[in-house]
């Protein structure tokens, strides 16, 4: 894909997830079929595609709300141990293997809230799910849950009223203000969140994946329903978390305005399958790509296969 | 009661109130709002008289087998009688009721339903209410049994006794209220936790000789430990399926009791059980005795006062715990979990431990609360911990609204103090003969006002939500964004 130029792309040379042959089939329907791709550390990688093709699929299996099938999903922490680690890890039994800050996890294996506390990756979903009934402010406490049971000591500590625990959850509050003063929503931290706009309620489900402190933030569709300067601010929001927190992002999205915009790399999925994977540029003037997404009319199916056929002759 | 006590400043904006978002969502839906011309007086009068004959119809047509006749067993053979007159009143009856019906509601172009909604005082007076109502009630409680001694000396020991069963469900209410209220997870077979307690204690004493201030954090201790055991392989279930499951496992340890004779005494019960100590020092007439050590004159009721006093610290101690754990973590996930499962998943949150722990604490304050009821009670057997025990603790966490710590109280005062105040009422003797039993209307009089209130204020007496910490000023929530729990 890259062939030529001088080094090869960051989604190869220093990726924080790998997916490696990721089937996922519902009973006959095969939704995923063997899909393999990294993302990029410090990358925002979209994956993108047309209505059920899989996308949301990807993201439980990553994520750990479904079991895949068949296939090998790794996320790295650090520089990863290197390949010879994976594949040790992979034959044993376990789920997680660290040296340091270093740490390779397979996915694969984890229960969901192992994936989102141990291997470091939070989640919006499609439909908003915020705490309606809870204020802002105990959305963002709730995210920073296991840290804080740690610090009560698991609730005693908390009990008896102890000074560890009420530093730690001074901080948590603080690094909640913290990303409320970033989405403007500080001045409603004490309302309900179901009280929140649209917009709001998509920004705040945002931070509120950012508050578990994780290393990649997988966001499905985070521009549905948004208005073209809320979207622009979500394009800033998103450059802020990848440059300020060094939080790599995987985003699904049907608005290719924003796609385009702030993707670092696509990958375009179509009846389950990679159809193409690059730079934003490359993806773009892909036929491939075009044919997906646009269709193409019934008397030129022979000749753009006859161009696809050609096309992959060449490469 | 502290919940509602303890709050910072005032709320200027009443947040989220229900009829305010009712009627703007109403406004909403995509029907215009359109007011419905109100017809003539006549004609809506014809229309509810024609209604009502249609009902009475109805009514005679279905009741002439029910009501109308009736078999007894003669000499030889059934022997069937009519009862016209029955049939007659029943019919007249259900015709007056739909014509006024029809006429003040269902037909009135102002309805007097949309006038008893609107009585519902708003989140606002509720808080002022409460801040106010939960420190009142404190000292009232704690001030109770010499009040009642100093003003109604005669009955003393019964108001005493009453008192005493109303706190024992306050209590079980606030223990289910952690599991239902805060956790969201519907469980319809708590009373089994009461029962484990109580047997725990009862056992213990009967097979140890232990005491009951040894017994106590044992029975609680169990009955967690049940609750961890029920919790395990239930909890993955949701809704209506885990409402089943533990209605089952109420069902199955008052079997169990029943039938396990050489254990736990079967359908006999067990006899005996020692009653509460004061620091070591019994309730009797003799030197030894509480009354011969403070150098008072012996009288029973000590003994009750005490025990009014261990259950009011045991209660005091559930709210306490609840109260301190909403702010916590734990409680704030338990909230979470309510609100929405998948979302805590994904935020790291292990949901089946969170669970778990919601019902081992809920299930030990049910332990404790049935090892008192064993003490006090001195004797207990199966009989005690049937499913209405269960339905009624949970119409007392649903009625005073899910998660409020003072509805809890309101609908215990109501529910239990209700049905002893059945029993008193002599004059309605005078009216409806010598025969007549108000008790026996207790469920019925029970199932009108569950109506009433699901109809009035269809989340509780008191349904708004407290916030667990706040960064400026508390406001309260109104009940209408607050998730019931279970997926809906």
């Amino acid at each position: 894909m890259a062939a030529g130029s001088p080094s090869p792309p960051r989604w190869e040379s220093s990726p924080i997830l790998k997916v490696e042959h990721l089937t996922m089939r519902f009973g006959g329907l095969v939704a995923v079929g063997d899909l393999s791709f990294s993302a990029g550390r410090g990358d925002i990688t979209a994956l993108i595609g047309p209505n059920g093709a899989g996308k949301t699929t990807v993201f439980n299996c990553v994520t750990g709300f479904y079991k895949p099938t068949e296939g090998r999903i790794i996320m790295l922490h650090g520089s990863g141990l290197g390949p010879d680690a994976v594949r040790k890890l992979t034959g044993s039994g376990h789920h997680w293997t660290a040296e340091g800050a270093d740490a390779v996890f397979l996915l694969e294996r984890m229960p969901d809230h192992e994936i989102a506390w141990r291997a470091k990756i939070a989640r919006t979903f499609q439909n908003i799910r915020l705490f309606g009934g809870m204020t802002v402010l105990e959305n963002l406490l709730v995210a920073q849950h296991n840290e804080l049971m740690i610090a009560s000591s698991y609730t005693v500590g908390g009990i008896l009223m102890l000074p560890s625990y009420h530093r730690a959850r001074d901080a948590a509050v603080e690094r909640a203000v913290y990303w409320l003063e970033r989405i403007d929503l500080a001045d409603r931290a004490d309302d309900p969140a179901a009280d929140l706009p649209y917009g709001a309620q998509r920004r705040l489900e945002i931070t509120r994946a950012m508050c578990t402190n994780p290393q990649l933030l997988c966001l499905d569709e985070p521009a549905a329903g948004l208005n073209a300067r809320e979207s622009a601010e979500l394009n800033e929001l998103l450059r802020f978390i990848r440059d300020e927190h060094g939080v790599s992002v995987l985003l699904i999205e049907h608005d290719m305005g924003v796609v385009m915009e702030i993707s670092d790399h696509i990958v375009v999925l179509d009846y389950g399958v990679k159809i193409s994977d690059g730079a934003a540029a490359h993806v773009r003037n892909d036929p491939k790509v075009i044919a997906a997404y646009l269709g193409v009319e019934d008397e030129e199916v022979g000749e753009v296969e006859k161009r696809l056929e050609t096309l992959e002759g060449a490469e | 009661m502290a919940d509602e006590a303890v709050g910072s400043v005032a709320s200027t904006k009443a947040l989220g109130e229900q009829r305010d978002v009712e009627a703007w969502r109403a406004a909403a839906a995509g029907e215009p709002p359109v007011h419905a011309v109100p017809k003539q007086g006549g004609g809506i009068l014809m229309e509810s008289l024609k209604d009502a004959a249609l009902v009475a119809l109805i009514t005679t047509a279905l009741g002439f087998f029910f009501l109308g006749l009736r078999t007894e067993l003669g000499v030889g053979a059934l022997e069937m009688t009519a009862r016209w007159r029955f049939l007659i009143i029943a019919v007249a009856i259900v015709f007056a009721g739909r014509l006024l019906l029809n006429l003040l509601i269902f037909r009135s172009p102002h309805p007097i339903s949309l006038g008893i909604g609107r009585l519902a005082p708003s989140i606002q007076t509720l808080d002022t209410l409460g801040r106010i109502a939960g420190p009142v009630l404190l000292l009232f409680a704690l001030a109770l049994p010499f009040l009642v001694l100093e003003f109604t000396p005669a009955r003393g020991r019964q108001f005493i006794d009453l008192a005493i069963l109303i706190l024992t469900y306050i209590m079980l209410g606030w223990g289910l209220n952690i599991v239902v209220g805060l956790a969201g997870l519907l469980d319809l077979g708590y009373v089994a936790f009461y029962a484990v307690g109580a047997y725990s204690f009862a056992l213990l004493a009967q097979y140890t000789g232990f005491g009951f201030w040894v017994c106590l954090p044992l029975a609680g201790m169990l009955a967690a430990f049940w609750g961890i055991i029920l919790g395990f392989p239930v909890l993955r279930l949701r809704g209506d399926y885990l409402a089943i499951v533990t209605l089952a496992f109420g069902e199955m340890v008052r079997i169990i009791l029943i039938n396990w004779q050489e254990f736990t005494g079967g359908p006999n019960g067990i006899s005996g059980i020692p009653k509460p100590s004061l620091f070591g020092l019994e309730f009797t007439r003799d030197e030894g005795g509480v009354a011969a050590f403070f150098g008072l004159e012996y009288a029973s009721v000590h003994r009750f006062i005490w025990l009014y006093y261990i259950i009011l610290a045991l209660a005091l101690l559930t709210n306490f715990v609840t109260h301190r754990l909403r702010r916590l973590p734990i409680g704030r996930a338990w909230e979470a979990l309510r609100e929405d499962e998948i979302a805590c998943r994904s935020l790291g949150i292990n949901t089946r431990n969170t669970k778990l722990t919601a019902f081992a604490i809920g299930a030990m304050f049910g332990g404790f609360a049935g090892s008192f009821f064993a003490t006090r009670q001195g004797f207990i057997s199966p009989e005690s911990f049937t499913f209405i025990e269960s339905a009624i603790i949970l119409a007392i966490v649903v009625l005073g609204g899910l998660g409020s710590q003072i509805g809890v109280v309101c609908a215990a005062i109501v529910m239990i103090g209700g049905i002893e105040v059945l029993r008193n009422l002599d004059f309605l003797k005078d009216i409806f003969g010598p025969t007549f039993e108000p008790t026996h209307y207790r469920m019925l009089i029970f199932g009108l006002a569950m109506v009433v209130i699901m109809v009035w204020k269809p989340r509780g007496l008191i349904s708004s939500r407290v916030p667990s910490i706040a960064l400026r000023e508390k406001k309260r929530i109104g009940a209408d964004l607050v998730a019931q729990g279970e997926g809906r």
